[in-house]
């Protein structure tokens, strides 16, 4: 005891003076720091800032846009957040955005949460996403799905009880069905259950569920008597881990057969349910600034191109011909005053429109 | 005589099994570390080079890079230290130092201890209705700061609290003998001899909050910024939210990105901790 005290009092004054002068440095330039950053804030005004948010899925799409923007315009700050089609809207609505990325329409509740704060938008659909159902690559027997036996898997009353491939269809061996799907936060999940289901947020809970699509992209890849879905994009990347099961949507004016997922499939709507479109929701005001006017007359103008090469579809041109004039004419409102896009025709939905 | 061999034997034994027993879990441990670091080097050298620490987003996985992930992440852990660290520790001098010991100190006491388990996410809604919505800072990285400030301060109060406690009472005494005030005392002897231990609480507070995503996304940080903060005011997206954005990209090409920002998140982990390592040794001289 005696020997600690006794160390401890030798060591304190060949220590304090550099210890005082460390801190009084540390709080200098502390204060220093602040004082410097606070006269800066002033011109701030001068440089314009134009603000999206919204869906992770649109994302890649919107990023390519910016990013082409801003190398014909250097003196634009662009920035993305990635809050979620729900959360997008709900900072749209804030007003703390002038653009929203979303993976569905805007719902009826979100619609009268902007007008009640005075708040109105333009709708611009960009581009198409389909989701694609999967296999393990071993897979022999699935060679397509109907959505009624997509239903008979993914219904929340399967919950427990369809477990086995032989459940699926007549025919189809004893193996264990392992399913996985993206989780309850993601437009991918609304999506899919609305189409499949008839009703967002119906689904069983025992699945492999992942906000990360690579996750179950691993997830199929390793069980053989694994099924899952996701956006069209992770199953290109990956087409040599996956099998992609075509889907017959039992619509006799659609065609009779299965269809795959593609390009063409999913603009001529034969891909039935399971295509969607993408959003763009630009914030309707008096004088929409030159800023935003810019930005989506760009945005409008390369997105076909920029979708592509992210891994989305495009548009028809036709189809995008009607988008720019929805936007041109600055239509005000939404094209799915329910909120339910499963089953529309886009191309009338925007010639109603304009 | 043959009781106490057999004893002892049974003894040794016990002790070379506890010994393979702690060596196993050591190795474990530094095995999947090792392992982790392996493959995350592995994807992701390759993509560290001058280039990739030099750009900001994009969608071509080989001209995207780290920058302003990079700068704010550092912005922000450096802006949470300078506020938190002279709070937290004026805070555990209160404490410690002057407040008496009554049914009130001990109910703060109590609410630190809890709030140091608090989930991130609450502190990141706390900070979004206070910071952002209330103060009206906006999505900025002040707001960011301050918000991970509250998340660490609990840490450093009570780290610092054990550090002031652990100098032995003697010292305080001979100071006050020799007439010294309270405040001499403190800034004198206590802070200088507790320095080391507090910074030990405070390396293992700002590791924390370097990491932290889910706050500073509740905030509002972003993910395609293609500028630098130039003020407090400032929008800023932080290291982990471009390394998620990457490593939830379908190309493998932006999983390559993905490692090499977690080395980039690495390093300057490594280097505040070697920096704050530096400074206790220099000061426990």
């Amino acid at each position: 005891m005696e020997q600690q005290g006794k160390g401890a009092i030798s060591f304190v004054p060949a220590t304090f003076t550099t210890m005082r002068h460390q801190l009084g440095k540390v709080g200098l330039c502390a204060v220093a720091f602040v004082m410097v950053q606070c006269g800066s804030s002033e011109r701030q005004s001068s440089v314009t800032t134009l603000r999206i948010d919204g869906s992770s899925t649109v994302y890649p799409i919107t990023e390519a846009v910016a990013e082409e923007f801003q190398k014909q315009h250097p003196d634009v700050r662009i920035t993305i957040g990635v809050s979620g089609t729900g959360g997008g809207f709900k900072k749209f609505c804030n007003g703390e955005v002038h653009i929203t990325n979303a993976s569905r329409p805007i719902a009826p509740g979100e619609v009268s949460n902007c007008s009640g704060r005075g708040l109105h938008f333009i709708e611009l659909p960009v581009a198409y996403d389909g989701l694609a159902v999967v296999v393990h690559p071993d897979n022999t027997w699935v060679d397509k799905l109907s959505l009624s036996e997509l239903r008979r898997i993914w219904e929340s009353a399967a919950q427990g009880k369809i477990t086995n491939w032989n459940q699926v269809r007549p025919g189809f061996p004893d193996m264990k069905l392992q399913l996985f799907g993206p989780g309850t936060d993601s437009g991918t999940f609304e999506y899919f259950t609305e189409a499949v289901m008839g009703e967002r947020g119906n689904s069983r809970g025992d699945y492999t569920a992942s906000e990360d699509d690579n996750v179950l992209v691993q997830g199929v890849n390793a069980n053989p008597g694994a099924l899952g879905y996701f956006g069209i994009a992770y199953y290109l990347e990956n087409h040599e881990k996956l099998k992609l099961v075509p889907i017959d949507d039992e619509n006799e004016a659609n065609g009779t057969a299965a269809v795959t997922p593609s390009e063409q499939t999913v603009q001529d709507g034969t891909y039935g349910p399971l295509a969607r479109a993408l959003y763009l929701y630009v914030r309707q005001e008096d004088t929409i600034p030159e800023i935003v006017n810019r930005f989506v007359d760009f945005y409008l103008e390369h997105v076909n191109t920029l979708a592509r090469e992210v891994g989305y579809i495009p548009l028809q041109a036709e189809l995008m011909e009607l988008v720019k004039l929805r936007w041109q004419n600055k239509v005000s409102g939404t094209m799915y005053p329910d909120g339910k896009e499963v089953g529309t025709n886009l191309k009338e939905k925007l010639q109603g429109g304009t | 005589m043959e009781h106490y061999r057999r004893h002892a034997l049974k003894q040794r034994l016990y002790d070379t099994l506890f010994q393979v027993v702690a060596l196993a879990g050591l190795l474990f441990a530094v095995m999947v570390l090792m392992w982790l670091l392996y493959t995350v080097f592995e994807d992701g050298i390759g993509r560290l080079n001058k280039q990739f620490l030099t750009s900001f987003p994009s969608r071509r996985a080989e001209e995207a890079g780290i920058l302003a992930g990079m700068v704010g992440s550092v912005l922000v852990v450096l802006l949470t230290i300078v506020i938190a660290v002279p709070l937290g520790i004026g805070a555990a001098i209160y404490l410690e130092e002057y407040g008496r010991k009554n049914w009130f100190s001990r109910f703060i006491e109590l609410n630190i201890a809890n709030l140091a388990g608090v989930p991130s996410i609450v502190y990141g809604l706390l900070g979004l209705g206070l910071f952002v919505r209330w103060m009206q800072l906006d999505r900025s990285l002040i707001a960011g700061a301050l918000t991970l400030s509250l998340l660490i301060m609990p840490v450093i109060i009570i780290s610092a609290r054990e550090a002031l406690r652990s100098v032995p009472p003697g010292i305080r005494e001979a100071s006050f003998a020799m007439g010294a005030t309270r405040w001499q005392t403190i800034w004198h002897h206590l802070l200088p001899i507790s320095f080391p231990s507090i910074l030990t609480g405070i390396i293992l507070a700002v590791s924390r909050a370097i990491g932290e995503t889910a706050p500073l996304i509740t905030i509002g940080a972003l993910t395609f910024v293609t500028f630098l903060p130039d003020d407090l005011r400032s929008p800023f997206t932080i290291l982990p939210i471009q390394i998620f954005n990457w490593i939830s990209r379908p190309q493998a090409a932006f999983h390559e990105n993905a490692a090499a920002g977690i080395i980039v998140l690495l390093c300057i982990t490594l280097l505040l901790n070697a920096t704050a390592i530096y400074l206790r040794n220099r000061f426990s001289r």
